[in-house]
């Protein structure tokens, strides 16, 4: 299974990153699932960071803008297939935080690293299980034409 | 007519892989009574078991987040739309 995204949505999420360094960004991956499991990404909605009070090592996705963005994927006939985020000056890799605030079973996590204003590494996570039992597995990112 | 509820990705394996579901409520919480009664594997991943909705569970009626309108009480009409959404959150 892999999450294929492509180039010009992957550097999109990249530049959000570096855009509003030092602090993490956050979006929604809207896209379609395959029959295998996998997914293919057909947007990227930049959201806000609610978290104002810890901008550089939290985020925080408005429910109101999840709502907005679900009812707009569906009614285009897609699905939210996953999210991503920053880590500003930090491994693209998942945290504690990530793990215990993530929820979307089946969706992908999407962390790139911004190292001093520049986006280095983009790794994506896939979360597996029910809440009890959840954890995230690393997903291969494959960058498409289209 | 029915009220519709959107449902998430990750809890449609628990609704028989639908996206919409309709049920007939007068209130946001009968609502979900009925939704888990038609589903009831969702009941785990929406309620606690003190029967409270689960801290990482958004209910929007339309556009308004139910806990700031009369949360479960929250009077519900045949054309309005319930959307059940997780949050989204995290950081390094």
């Amino acid at each position: 299974m892999a999450l294929k995204i492509p180039g010009i949505l992957y550097d999109q999420l990249r530049q959000h990153g570096e855009a509003t360094y030092p602090h993490e960004c956050c979006g929604v991956l809207v896209g379609e699932f395959d029959e295998a499991g996998g997914k293919v990404v057909k947007g990227a909605v930049e959201c806000g960071n609610t978290r104002t009070d810890s901008p550089a090592n939290r985020y925080h996705i408005s429910p109101s803008e999840l709502v907005r963005v679900q009812r707009e994927a569906m009614l285009a006939g897609r699905d939210i297939v996953g999210f991503y985020h920053s880590h500003p000056d930090h491994p693209a890799r998942w945290s504690v935080t990530d793990l215990a605030e993530a929820h979307w079973t089946g969706c992908s996590y999407v962390i790139t690293s911004v190292e001093k204003g520049r986006a280095v590494l983009t790794n994506s996570f896939l979360l597996l299980d029910q809440e009890e039992a959840k954890h995230f597995e690393d997903e291969s990112l494959e960058v498409i034409e289209q | 007519m029915a009220i519709k509820v959107l449902i998430p990705t990750p809890l449609r394996p628990y609704a028989g892989k639908h996206s919409v579901i309709e049920v007939t409520a007068q209130t946001v919480g009968e609502a979900l009574s009925d939704l888990v009664s038609k589903h009831p594997d969702l009941r785990k991943h929406l309620f606690s078991e003190d029967g409270k909705l689960r801290s990482f569970v958004n209910v929007y009626l339309n556009d308004e987040d139910i806990r700031y309108l009369s949360k479960e009480a929250t009077p519900a009409k045949e054309i309005d739309t319930i959307t059940i959404v997780p949050s989204v959150a995290g950081g390094r």
